[in-house]
């Protein structure tokens, strides 16, 4: 990428360098060549383009380390294309896309593919997840030498935990010194086997089978255990519980390399969200009778919606920096796929729209700093993903090109219609968030402009 | 359905896009749970219920007054009470009647339980009796019908209305009133939508319930926070789990179905246990009040979950469950097919 792209006058926060004042981004050649705070440093504007950014945030693109774009095997929900371009509407510049499409992620071949696809649709950019075991099917390991020379940055049998403890311990000891992370979906199967949503009281008076916080405990304890005892890097995907957030806190005070991610979702909806009532934690009567609008399997995913003292702990256990990466789990679907019986409902949100909106709406509501939520969709994730990754999440000079623009109080309205995801499965809908993504830019190209503010050579 | 395409659409768009509940005036539309009734309603029930049961009594039991209806029983689990009460009740009303089953239908060619239940409502059904062994389904269906009302005929192991105003009517007729009576319902609570549904009408209208079964089978989940929080709909329902404690002085015993399943799943160690802790029994029987009902939904395992004698006893009102229920069927149907005056 040539040519130069001037971010002027924004709020820059950028939690890698403890930077948040008004300034300006430069990048050149598709990397970031300076930041100059409060106007330092004088730009020769020649045939440049600009993004005014003024009264707007400026941060390092935001990277998603899971999301799910159904392509190869499921294009009726997402493909690469529409995938990427929720993506950079949404704000995320980097997505680590999981392997469970069909056929699953685990030959070289494959991740070859999914590169090659994100570069033609050149919007974000496309960093692939691997299996861990061969066809997801929990038996062999794949081979993760060759995967990751093939542009693989992790492992994961997501959707299922790999259930044997032997294996796990394997893929540990294997993948360690590579470099890249294990990624496990903790979840004990025998505990949360046709489970729906969370058990407990939502459950108990739906008549739905539950799944207990136990079963992702049980199962994020063997991991840090075996984590412990292989030295590799153990990363808990998606996690939900309060009890799960405290297996990690021990753990790093004994030096165990485990990191662990939380979903806009799990952070912003609880279990009441499946009653069918109004959505935001707290405002729901848990005793109210039901209405023909519970069993709302837009709420339906997995991990499930959790209690509001388990959204609570999450929230400060973000806060506190015990969790290292927000990450969205976008999981699009058809509307058969959600117009049906809530037990014969996919689990999953697409998400990738209002992701940021979400966290948003938190840091206006006063629950999380922004500087919380920029971190841990910046260099939060970076970190997860490994030292290779350095040049990611940050605006240092010499860091790719990638950067996000919002506004923290742009008020507005879901309407999945406007999604550029297929799925239009959001618990979301016709609900007010406050924050906005404006504009994205990846490798210093605007790939989003929502409204406008670009000036100069495009 | 290819050609109801258009029609599939703008019901997918109920589904993403929720819409206010129409509710006009107090006319209920639909019977969901029992959760929604207030003691009013169920009162005005009972009441028309008891004229119904006159109708039973005649030489001709046919009335007019559903003439020019269409019901439709729509079962995906087999039933056989439940779905000839409905089919009974609708006739001596004189609605015409149609039974739908998953194996008489486009069910088993793949058809969704979405465009089923359209295509039925686009057939101008007015009532829709749905039994489904999915918790919830009957919610689902009402949320994307405009014109046709749902009655739910159990759901999962969710809720079963029906049954339970046919068992709040029986004890009513038999003892005058449920403020007050200690009812004890005995078993797999935890996965009884009878019970379930029990639970709301007997808790609206007052009774003292108390819950005896397996810890493994009681709904604590359903209980959690009961003595604590305020406005828990349960806070006074006691747990039991001796049944010979549970039942001393009870006016009501409700047995329930032990589904067999149970123990295949480990949840009970073996039915011979449970039937010799949680069996209820002439002997157990003695020690509630002599004037003492004993109920059971339906189908009964005599020999688990009662014994042959307790079942057929004196004190029995298993059979009276049955014609009640076709009286209450009756007025529930009354009460929600709109009509002319007249």
């Amino acid at each position: 990428m040539s040519g130069r792209l001037l971010v002027r006058g924004g709020r820059i926060v950028d939690p890698s360098q403890g930077i948040d004042t008004v300034g300006d981004v430069l990048i050149r050649d598709g990397r970031v060549a300076s930041v100059s705070l409060e106007g330092q440093e004088e730009i020769a504007l020649q045939g440049i383009t600009i993004l005014e950014a003024s009264g707007l945030v400026v941060s390092p693109g935001f990277i998603d380390l899971h999301c799910h774009l159904r392509e190869p095997g499921s294009e009726e929900k997402e493909t690469i294309a529409t995938g990427s371009l929720a993506a950079v509407n949404g704000g995320f510049t980097t997505l680590c896309v999981m392997p469970n499409t069909d056929p699953p992620l685990d030959t070289a071949p494959l991740i070859q593919f999914l590169r090659q696809r994100a570069k033609e649709v050149g919007l974000a950019r496309l960093l692939p997840i691997a299996c861990i075991t061969r066809g997801r099917a929990g038996q062999r390991l794949v081979e993760m030498g060759e995967l990751v020379e093939a542009g693989a940055v992790g492992f994961s049998d997501d959707g299922d935990p790999v259930e044997d403890p032997f294996l796990m311990r394997m893929a540990l000891m294997y993948s360690a010194p590579l470099g890249v992370p294990i990624i496990d979906h903790c979840q004990d199967p025998s505990l949360t086997q046709g489970g729906q949503i969370h058990e407990g009281w939502v459950a108990s008076r739906l008549g739905l089978k539950g799944m207990p916080s136990a079963g992702e405990e049980v199962m994020a304890a063997r991991d840090i255990e075996l984590a412990a005892l292989t030295g590799g890097h153990i990363h808990l995907a998606h996690i939900s519980t309060s009890g799960t957030l405290d297996l990690v806190r021990n753990a790093r005070s004994r030096g165990v390399v485990v990191t662990a991610e939380v979903t806009p979702q799990h952070l912003f909806l609880s279990e009441e969200a499946v009653l069918g009532q109004v959505l935001e934690v707290g405002e729901a009567d848990p005793y109210a009778p039901l209405t023909p609008f519970a069993y709302d399997t837009r709420a339906k995913v997995n991990p499930p919606l959790r209690p509001r003292q388990d959204v609570q702990a999450l929230i400060h256990g973000l806060q506190a920096g015990a969790i290292d990466a927000i990450a969205t789990d976008h999981a699009p679907h058809n509307l058969v796929d959600k117009a049906c019986p809530f037990d014969e409902a996919a689990f999953g949100i697409s998400i990738l729209e209002t992701g940021v909106g979400m966290l948003l709406s938190l840091v206006a509501r006063g629950a999380l700093d922004l500087s919380t939520v920029v971190r841990h969709l910046t260099i939060g994730p970076a970190r997860v993903m490994g030292p290779r990754w350095s040049q990611f999440g940050t605006l240092k000079p010499g860091a790719v090109g990638d950067v996000t623009i919002f506004d923290p109080d742009e008020k507005w309205i879901v309407n999945t219609d406007d999604f550029a995801s297929r799925g239009k499965n959001s618990p979301l809908e016709g609900q007010t968030l406050q924050g906005r993504v404006v504009a994205t830019v990846v490798g210093g190209r605007i790939v989003h402009d929502r409204s406008g503010i670009a000036r100069g050579p495009r | 359905m290819l050609n109801d395409m258009d029609q599939h659409d703008s019901s997918t768009v109920i589904e993403t896009k929720r819409m206010n509940p129409t509710c006009p005036d107090n006319q209920r539309s639909h019977v969901l749970d029992l959760d929604d009734f207030r003691t009013e309603e169920i009162n005005a029930l009972f009441d028309s219920a008891r004229a119904m049961l006159e109708v039973l009594e005649r030489g001709v039991k046919k009335v007019p007054t559903l003439r020019g209806k269409t019901v439709f029983t729509l079962f995906y689990e087999p039933s056989t009470r439940t779905r000839i009460s409905f089919e009974t009740a609708g006739k001596l009303l004189s609605a015409d009647v149609i039974n739908i089953s998953e194996s008489t239908s486009s069910v088993g060619k793949g058809e969704s339980f979405l465009d089923t239940v359209l295509t039925l409502q686009a057939t101008q059904a007015d009532v829709l009796v749905v039994r489904h062994p999915h918790s919830g389904a009957p919610y689902f269906a009402s949320r994307n019908l405009n014109r046709t009302s749902v009655i739910n005929a159990g759901d999962g192991t969710h809720a079963h209305p029906t049954q339970a105003l046919l068992d709040l009517f029986t004890i009513e007729q038999r003892l005058g009133s449920i403020q007050g009576k200690r009812v004890v319902i005995v078993g797999d609570i935890a996965h009884s939508r009878v019970a379930r549904s029990n639970l709301w009408g007997l808790v609206h209208l007052g009774a003292h319930v108390v819950l005896s079964g397996p810890s493994t089978l009681m709904p604590w989940d359903l209980l959690e926070g009961r003595e604590k929080r305020p406005g828990h709909p349960f806070a006074d329902v006691e747990v039991e789990m001796n049944l010979d404690k549970a039942i001393s002085e009870a006016d009501v015993v409700m047995a329930l179905r032990l589904q067999r399943e149970r123990q295949d799943f480990g949840l009970l160690p073996s039915l011979r246990e449970y039937a010799r802790l949680w069996q209820v029994d002439a002997s157990r029987l003695s020690r509630a009040k002599n004037s003492a009902l004993l109920m059971h939904p339906g189908p009964m395992n005599e020999g688990i979950e009662v014994s042959p004698e307790a079942a057929h006893g004196a004190q029995s009102k298993i059979e009276e469950q049955v014609t009640n229920g076709v009286a209450i069927r009756m007025a529930l149907l009354l009460a929600i097919t709109p009509r002319l005056e007249g």
